[in-house]
Parts: C-alpha cells; structure tokens; sequence
C-alpha cells in the first residue's frame, strides 16, 4: 500500500466516502459572459461541515462560481443542487446561503449592531431573539465594545470581524467567503486563518472560500479545488494537491517546484526510468506504467533534493553534478540555486536546524543533487 | 503661505470686482431712501416693508415657491430613477442614446426647451398656468438631479447591495433601507440645485406660463421694463439672502460631514496603533 501523503491525518473525509451525499452539487456548470466563458462545464462535490476552498489565478472562473452559489450570477447552462434543492432561479434573498465579502460591504449608514442584525431583521425575527443573537455574535468575534460603532470608525481588522459576524448571524447553512482575508496585513492574516478554521469547527458550518492566495488555501481548506480558465484542473486535499499534482500546471501553481522534461525508457514494478532532456537517469516510483519512448516529466519539490560535496552512492540514477549559482538565505531554510552541467538551474532548499555550520557551502562550488525514488511524481505530458 | 505679489492682489481684486461689483450695488442701493434708484439719499428699509403691501410681488413669490418646491420634488425623483438605470443597468439596449437624451436638456438653449414645451401643451389642449410651468420646469431640472446623483452613484460599491440581497431583503428593501439612505446627500444636493434653477428660471416659464401664473422672476423683468424701482433691488437682495443661506448651509453640512469622517477615521487608526 501507498504511503500516506504529507503527515495530516485524516478524519474527516466524506469525499472518500461512496455512500456520503454530497451538500452541494455543482453540475456540469458554464457561465458565459458574451463571448468569454468565465465557468466552462464544471462539475464539484461539497460536503456538509467541509471547509473547501478555489483557488486560482484572478480570471480563472473562482469567483463567478461563488457568485453561482450565493445567486448574483445565474448559470448558462447546468445546475446546482444545495441540500437537495436545485437553486435555479431562486434569488440571492431566498437562498439559504451568506456570503461574506471581499471588501466587506458593511453598511455605512449603520452601527456594528445594526449591521449585525439586518439579516435577521429581514426575518422578521422578534425584536429580544434579535438582541439576543447580536449579542452572541459580537461576542463570536469579540467586538462587545464596539456595537454603537460606524464603519468608518473601525480598523481593518475589526470591519472584518463584523463583515463575518453579519454573514454568520443567520446561521446559513453555507457560508461563502470571497477573498476574506485579502485586505488584512500578513501577520493578522495567518491569526484570522486559524481563528476561522476554529470557527467553522465549532459552529459546524460548511464554508466555501474562495482564494488567490494558496498558502491561505492550504492552512484552512480540507480540500481544495485548484481552477484555471474555468475548469478545476484537481480537486484534493492539500497534501495531495503539494505532494500529488495531477498535472504540470497544478504542480506549478502550488509551491516551487523543479521540472524535468524527459523519455521513459522503462517501466518495471512499480517504477518508472526516465531520461531527461539534460541526460540525467530517473528512477521513479509510479503507480502508472507508462509505454516506452512516452514523453513524461517528473516534478520534484526543493525541499526534497539534497545537496553534497560527494557523489551519492545511487549516482548516476536519480543525481547530477551542477555548481552552486545563487543563495538565498530565508532564516527558517536556504534556498540554493544549483546549475547543472546542460544549464538547467535547479532549486533545492535545506532546513537550518542548527544555527552554526561548519564549513558552509559557498557559491561557485562543485556539487552533487540527488533525490529518492519516492521524492519526485511522474506527470504525463 | 507665499506673500501676495501686487499682481495677485490685482487680479483677485478685478475677478471678485468683475462678479460681485453688481451685486454689491444692487444690495446697497436697496437700503436708499430715496426712489431715485441711482441717486444716494440715505440709508433706509423702508422698501422692504413696502415688499409686504405689494400684493403683485408677494403672488409672484408664493407661486415661485410652489413651483419650486413641487418641480425640484418630482425633478428628484425621476432624475434618481434615471441616475440608477443609467448606472446600475449598464447592459440595456440603447443605453448610450438614453444617457444622451438625459443630458440633451442641459445643453439645449432654453428657448428651444421653452418653444418645444409651449407646442407640446397647445397640441395637447393643456391649459397653460401653474401646472404647465411645473411640469416644464420638471423637465428641465431633471437632468441636473441625474448628474448629480449618477456621480454619486459611480462611485458607490455595488456590493453593499449585493450584501444586502444576500442577507434576505428583496431588492426595493434594499433601495429604501441601503441605497437611498447611502446617496441621500447627493440626492439632497440634486433638489437644492432643482430648487434653485427652478427659482430664478424665466425663459423657459415665460413659454410655459398662463394667466394667473406670474413667477418672480417673470414680474421682476416685467416691471424692470417699466424701470427699476428700489422695491426692486430689495426683492433680489432677500432673493440673494436664501440663495447664499443655502449654499452656506450646504456647504457647512458637506464639510462637517468630511470633518466628523476624518476624525473618527484618524480615532479609529489611532486606537489600533
């Protein structure tokens, strides 16, 4: 059996499950604008508690889907089924859906309070449920203080704490997040992240989020569904998207990654030999067998290519000889730019364990990258 | 601040010298004693009561009024609704033309405005008078309210509607409880400016007008003709009074809007640094 990716263990994975329904279904979905397909027959499974997140470049059809959902947008052609119930032609104010914005959209003519409670005003909730579930959630977000408040008279990060808690106040069986975090500076960011995963925890909400930003995809989602011109390209967890990439685009997409373009020569037992363009010899571990003479590429992450002064004792397979040409010290880890003798540059990145080490490498040196078998995914060009 | 060179003394002088230099007479010569309009007796304000035993001037002012009041109201309205179409519904057919047709009025020559008005309410038997007056000056100030709020409008994020759609309110709860209160100072600045184009309009009433229907500035130009009198000057001068109260008001109102703005905002940066 298959080693399990990354080193998150799993206990919720209904998408695993055959016999789990799906809470949100998005059937071969188009939207088009005029000529321009922004959504191109896209199809998504949801499921109930499930934190999931789009992310993509800007264009590529994520926010136009979440605008599908919340109703702002009606699709060309498709459907979508929300908790068994097909949402077309059911307005924004009927669906049992919220949206939490990109830029906020709090009212600015209202206090915190008043913003708070116009979703459950609109309800016809009486007046003391009203105080009361305002009450609950100012407290959710800690902004007790603040309730008289406008708008303006709030910082960055408190409108936001208000944008959510307005959004929550209905107690939606799906929240939508668009861009939730994009106006935050990066230290509060990554704090309102897990904030927000807490939350959909102890609320039990399902939360669509739609992101550009994959580290913020990454920490918070379940799965993730990875788009480009309208299409999800993979739809995974995220050590399954970092450590599993379907394709070169999402091996791209996620994180820094070193491709090498080559042939297979071989397929025995469960690996696969490849010759790259730069005559390098692979060996890697591939469920598939792919036919001889098939044009193939290997991605392998830079944390996971190490660097010696020696030759490893698997050289030539799997190594290559190259000479240190740029360093970037990052703190946490160093990231070397290797050139290989065909000029091929080559990222690999070390940890800095201990503060001191002896001998650096230094640039110009002669030096040996090597990876294992395990550490690299053969994606079929 | 630089020092003021003799120049720019000089042309602040002729500029403000140039606009005002009428009025400041027109205002002087109504407190003259004497009937002479430009002769200097002494100061006096007896022409202002005489104002209140003029019952010619005192309908003409009662009637400007009404107008004024019920055109700049009906003027608002409809010049909001255009504003929002022309803004909000941006993919209609034949979107260019009506924003065209919206404005046309703003460059058209009143004369051609009060001309096609007149032959309009003779063709459809309309007896002219107060309403005929109304509904043209409706017409004309229309386009100004459309401006002003299409301006306002522009920059106003579309997404607090959405958020409130999202939070369950049909779209006319939205327009009353979001997006009206959100643009009303525009859409109070937009009466003001109807109000006002209405007040001192006289070609366009002049087309438009019937027996019984005399608008101020109609009985101001008529007895004009007959020459000037100091009860005259009074009038415009009480008329210049409301006409700058309102753009002082305005302005105040604006201004310490922007202030209270600032300040909260400097408040609120304030308390998180």
């Amino acid at each position: 059996m298959m080693k399990s990716l990354g080193s998150i263990r799993r206990s919720f994975a209904p998408w695993a499950d055959p016999a789990s329904k799906p809470f949100i279904s998005v059937k071969n979905v188009t939207k088009k604008f005029g000529d321009f397909t922004a959504v191109d027959d896209l199809s998504l499974n949801i499921y109930t508690r499930e934190f999931f997140a789009l992310l993509g470049a800007s264009g590529c059809g994520k926010s136009t889907l979440l605008r599908m959902l919340a109703g702002f947008e009606q699709p060309t052609s498709g459907e979508i089924i929300l908790d068994g119930q097909n949402l077309a032609g059911i307005p924004p104010y009927r669906r049992p859906v919220n949206m939490m914005f990109q830029s906020y959209a709090l009212f600015p003519h209202m206090t915190v309070e008043n913003n708070i409670a116009f979703g459950l005003k609109q309800d016809g909730m009486p007046k003391a449920d009203i105080a009361e579930r305002v009450g609950q959630m100012l407290k959710l977000v800690k902004l007790e203080k603040f309730a008289q408040r406008k708008p303006h008279q709030l910082s960055g990060g408190q409108r936001q704490r208000v944008a959510l808690a307005r959004s929550l106040a209905k107690r939606p069986k799906v929240l939508l997040l668009d861009e939730p975090l994009g106006a935050l500076d990066k230290k509060l960011r990554e704090e309102t992240q897990f904030e927000l995963m807490d939350l959909q925890q102890e609320l039990g909400l399902t939360f669509v989020i739609v992101t550009h930003d994959q580290e913020e995809a990454m920490t918070m989602a379940d799965r993730i569904a990875v788009m480009s011109h309208g299409k999800v390209v993979q739809v995974a967890t995220p050590a399954e998207i970092y450590e599993a990439p379907n394709s070169r685009f999402v091996a791209d997409f996620i994180g820094d990654v070193n491709l090498f373009d080559g042939t297979v020569t071989a397929a025995e037992g469960g690996s696969v030999r490849i010759e790259t363009t730069g005559g390098i010899a692979l060996r890697m571990a591939s469920a598939e067998k792919p036919a001889s003479g098939a044009k193939a590429a290997v991605a392998i992450r830079p944390e996971k290519i190490r660097i010696s002064r020696q030759p490893p004792a698997h050289a030539p397979i799997n190594a290559a000889e190259g000479e240190i040409w740029d360093i970037g010290y990052l703190g946490d880890m160093t990231v070397f730019h290797v050139r290989l003798k065909d000029g091929k540059v080559v990222k690999a990145s070390s940890l800095n364990a201990v503060r001191a080490v002896e001998d650096p490498l230094g640039y110009d040196q002669q030096v040996w990258i090597s990876f294992g078998e395990d550490s690299g995914v053969v994606l079929k060009d | 601040m630089e020092k003021w060179s003799r120049f720019n003394i000089a042309s602040v002088a002729l500029g403000f010298g140039f606009l005002y230099l009428p009025i400041v007479l027109l205002v002087i010569f109504s407190f003259n004693e004497s009937k002479l309009v430009t002769v200097w007796a002494g100061f006096s304000t007896k022409w202002y009561s005489q104002l209140w035993h003029n019952q010619g001037l005192l309908d003409a002012a009662w009637v400007t009024i009404r107008v004024g009041l019920l055109s700049a109201t009906c003027a608002t309205v409809l010049g909001t609704l255009a504003a929002l179409a022309l803004v909000r519904y941006s993919r209609f057919r034949g979107r260019v033309l009506f924003s065209g047709m919206v404005y046309a009025p703003l460059v058209m020559p009143e004369v051609i405005t009060g001309l096609s008005l007149l032959l309009l309410f003779v063709a459809i038997g309309l007896d002219r008078g107060f309403w005929t007056i109304t509904l043209a000056h409706i017409t004309f100030t229309m386009c100004f309210v459309a401006v002003v709020v299409q301006s306002r409008l522009l920059s106003f994020d579309q997404s607090i509607e959405e958020a409130a759609l999202d939070l369950g309110a049909t779209p006319v709860r939205t327009f009353f409880a979001i997006t009206l209160p959100v643009i009303a100072p525009a859409v109070f600045s937009g009466w003001v400016l109807a109000f006002t184009l209405s007040l001192d309009d006289l070609v366009i009433s002049s087309f438009t007008t019937g027996p019984g229907a005399t608008t101020l500035p109609m009985k101001i130009y008529s007895q004009v003709r007959l020459g000037v009198t100091p009860e005259i000057n009074a009038i415009c001068t009480i008329l210049i009074g409301i006409v700058a109260l309102g753009v002082v008001v305005a302005s105040i109102v604006t201004k310490r809007r922007e202030v209270q703005r600032e300040k909260d905002e400097r408040a609120a940066v304030a308390a998180i640094g």
